[in-house]
């Protein structure tokens, strides 16, 4: 099986054509197999071949060897589809489809993801080129009976978050099926990665996920260093671990308070909502800005830090540990809360692993997924970082884990503050190299990021793919909330809570 | 000329403070969470401005959509007249009132639920669902509460029953009036869309239970639903301070503020139940009910026992 591909490490790069090509029926059996010995797929892509034929590149993370497997094929408007035998290709399929206008003949809901015309003249559900696409008009699962209701919500929501539409099927308070149509985000932003200038990328990649500045950015850096044969200044690295922490800190710390708040537990959700805005301020100690925005650049990062700014870092940081203790405890120590927490959306450990769920949500199933721990880069290669889980799957897991992080994450950046290397933050990055192909994965605070970038002849960028955590985890929101209350979605949703723009791109 | 200035004060009270009260609850859970918070006579100012604004109908609804924030409001006051402050005869006070605003009270929560699935919206048909499921647990508790008033009492209005509430009660009967107090504290949570069986604050109509039957009424119209809504919470409170506090023992001057004071000391403590706990998964509200119902029956067989 070996031969059939070829094994890389997080953040290097290989040549194009090193990447096996195999006959689609090798390559089915060759993922198949993967993936039913325990990789998952990290991304899997179409890169456009020659005139008429697309290459479908598969990237397979192998967790417990940190090593990442390669494979392609090349196909012609159709293939028999991976899904059927290999849930986790559900998603990707769906968008091959919708991008390249290929089919994966017998998916088992070829539907599109994001409502955009086709990159190619083909189009898989023969959509003219010039009639306007909506997102989210098309066909819904519906479950028959006359005492099934169906229960439409959004894209337009009443609080203030990114727009969605959700379609369950009940019988009474009892939730059968939920389908998530997204789309409405959809920006085009991976084509423009291969046709904006250069010096635009990056502000690409900030906005790519708004919360996600710090993870999106780093994994655009590494791609940019894999691809020139380069590394990041030792000073940098430090400054990107902890810029990256501190990100998973306010996140989690946000979304701690915003699950007290929708299980109406005031405490708690009135303390984090400050809590967070803590944590992004040390952001802004770090580069200006709260999110994060223009602070790393491949080679390094665009800001030092001071010595006062690293006391007063050292400072604020224990402060908000201190405080953001005390409103995880209000959470654990009440009842009332434990008893809305516990047994809601429990995401089954199995489904878990077919549907390659990432992040929180698969710690929170028992499972030791995090990038920091198996594919380590940067700072995370020389201080390791616990790995948080918890077993039972559901909302409570989902939150303890969190918290567990939070202190984790705190932890090491006090680490970090008082080991930063001396040196430079930048380190001058030489052209990409042509024909090569790099992927890069970071632990984000919502999960693993996986960005993969093919160069071509001249050394430019032919294809620029992102895989935003979102986009494995929507699917397993979808299934944890069956045969739950459909009045404990916003609480399994929180749980979660996934990325719309990150999807969408 | 006592009596008319009583009749005059219960329900001028009621329509005048009533609002206040949820500024109130408002200002100990911003307390509670270390905010400043709104304004106490905020409540006052978005009845205000929700009365100069226009309303907004939808073309699927029909005249009973229209109808329901009019039904509800005088409904509402109609109870306003029978519940007494303290002791003494309200207006439309009789014997069997207390039947007329129990079911004054239903007549609200029926025009509510048909004014919501006028609309034909699914969550407010969600809505509708569960507030008739709840109250149809909440009613009889709140009935059987009223029985074993009644017949401890041996009256049946309410100006009677609170009338005849004595510290000599207290000592020889507490069993009964704190089962039946301990009853009408979770009618009034559940009836009064409160924490834990629902949250007057969420904005995700998934969650709601009396918010979402209301979500398609605007301007006006809404205004009188939020002014009934405040009404019930003043008369359900008053109601509980009425069967406790022994106001025979004190002259009407003196009981009549004594009243108003106890039901804001009601709105505090709703105010410290929604800050120290979460609200109950929806499958768990009936256990909360059936509790209630529980106790109301407890209190009453200790009735029998005089």
């Amino acid at each position: 099986m070996s031969r059939q591909l070829i094994s890389i490490y997080n953040n290097k790069s290989t040549d194009i054509g090193a990447v096996p090509n195999l006959p689609i029926d090798d390559f089915r059996e060759t993922v198949i197999n993967s993936v039913n010995t325990g990789r998952r797929i990290a991304a899997f892509f179409g890169l456009p071949h020659d005139n008429d034929s697309l290459k479908l590149i598969i990237v397979l993370a192998d967790d417990h060897q940190s090593i990442l497997h390669l494979a392609s094929t090349c196909v012609k408007e159709k293939y028999p589809s991976l899904t059927p035998d290999c849930p986790q290709a559900h998603w990707f399929e769906r968008e091959i489809a919708e991008q390249f206008g290929i089919r994966p003949e017998g998916h088992p809901w070829l539907k599109p993801i994001r409502f955009h015309h086709s990159y190619t003249n083909n189009d898989v559900w023969n959509r003219s080129a010039n009639e306007t696409i909506l997102p989210c008009v098309t066909d819904f699962f519906r479950v028959e009976g006359s005492e099934i209701h169906e229960v439409a919500v959004g894209p337009v929501h009443a609080g203030i978050i990114e727009p969605g539409h959700f379609r369950f099927q009940c019988n009474g308070e009892n939730v059968l099926h939920l389908e998530i149509s997204l789309g409405y985000q959809h920006r085009g932003i991976e084509r423009q990665m291969t046709t904006a200038p250069q010096n635009r990328l990056i502000h690409y990649m900030e906005t790519a996920a708004g919360d996600t500045t710090i993870g999106h950015t780093m994994a655009h850096c590494y791609i940019f260093e894999g691809l020139a044969s380069c590394s990041a200044a030792a000073r940098a690295q430090v400054l990107r671990g902890i810029a990256l922490e501190l990100e998973r800190l306010a996140n989690h710390t946000g979304d701690l308070g915003a699950l007290a708040g929708d299980v109406g537990y005031l405490p708690t959700s009135s303390f984090c909502g400050r809590i967070r805005g803590d944590f992004l301020n040390m952001t802004a100690i770090l580069c200006g800005n709260r999110f994060g925005r223009n602070f790393m650049r491949p080679g390094g990062t665009a800001y030092d830090i001071e010595k006062s700014h690293i006391d007063d870092l050292r400072k604020r940081l224990n402060a908000a540990l201190k405080d953001v203790t005390n409103a995880a405890n209000c959470l654990w120590s009440t009842p009332s809360v434990l008893g809305r927490f516990e047994d809601t959306g429990i995401l089954n450990k199995q489904i878990c692993s077919q549907l390659g769920i990432v992040g929180p949500p698969a710690r929170a199933c028992g499972f030791d997924r995090d990038c920091r721990y198996n594919f380590p880069s940067g700072i995370f290669q020389f201080k390791q970082m616990p790995v948080a889980t918890w077993d039972s799957g559901d909302v409570f897991a989902r939150a303890y884990v969190r918290w567990l992080e939070i202190q984790h994450s705190v932890a090491f950046i006090l680490d970090l503050l008082d080991s930063i290397p001396a040196g430079n933050i930048q380190n001058k990055i030489s052209a990409m190299s042509p024909c090569k192909i790099a992927v890069s994965l970071v632990e984000g605070w919502r999960g693993e990021i996986c960005h993969v970038a093919v160069t071509d002849n001249s050394g430019k960028l032919a294809r620029y793919k992102i895989v935003d955590p979102s986009f494995h985890n929507w699917m397993g929101l979808a299934v944890a909330l069956r045969n739950q209350q459909i009045s404990d979605f916003p609480l399994c949703n929180k749980s979660f809570n996934l990325s719309y723009c990150g999807h969408d791109l | 000329m006592r009596d008319y200035a009583i009749m005059i004060i219960q329900p001028a009270a009621a329509m005048v403070l009533a609002p206040m009260l949820l500024g109130v609850i408002n200002w100990v859970k911003a307390n509670f969470a270390g905010r400043r918070g709104q304004p106490l006579l905020q409540p006052y100012y978005d009845l205000w401005k929700l009365l100069h604004k226009s309303a907004v109908y939808s073309s699927t609804t029909s005249w009973i959509f229209k109808a329901m924030p009019i039904v509800c409001l005088s409904a509402i006051l109609l109870v306003t007249f029978i519940i007494p402050l303290g002791f003494g005869k309200t207006i439309l006070s009789f014997n069997g009132d207390l039947i007329l605003a129990a079911y004054l009270l239903g007549l609200i929560r029926f025009f509510i639920v048909i004014g919501a699935l006028d609309t034909g919206s699914s969550f407010e048909g969600m809505g509708a669902s569960r507030e008739v499921q709840f109250s149809a647990l909440a009613e009889p508790a709140f009935f059987i509460a009223m029985a074993a008033m009644a017949r401890q009492t041996s009256s049946i209005s309410f100006s009677n029953i609170f009338s005849a509430i004595t510290p000599q009660m207290w000592a020889t009967n507490s069993a009964t009036l704190l089962l039946v107090t301990a009853a009408i504290v979770i009618v009034l949570l559940a009836e009064n869309s409160r924490i834990p069986v629902d949250d007057p604050n969420t904005h995700l109509e998934l969650t709601m239970i009396h918010e979402v039957m209301i979500l398609d009424n605007s301007g006006p119209d809404f205004a009188f639903l939020l002014y009934s809504a405040a009404l019930k919470l003043w008369i359900f409170a008053a109601i509980l301070v009425g069967f406790i506090l022994p106001m025979n023992v004190m002259p009407w001057q003196i009981s009549i503020p004594v009243s108003i004071a106890a039901i804001f000391v009601v709105s505090i403590l709703i105010g410290i139940v929604e800050s120290c706990m979460a609200r109950l998964r929806l499958v768990r509200v009936p256990h909360l009910l059936f509790t209630a119902v529980a106790l109301a029956i407890l209190a009453l067989i200790f009735t029998f026992r005089n």
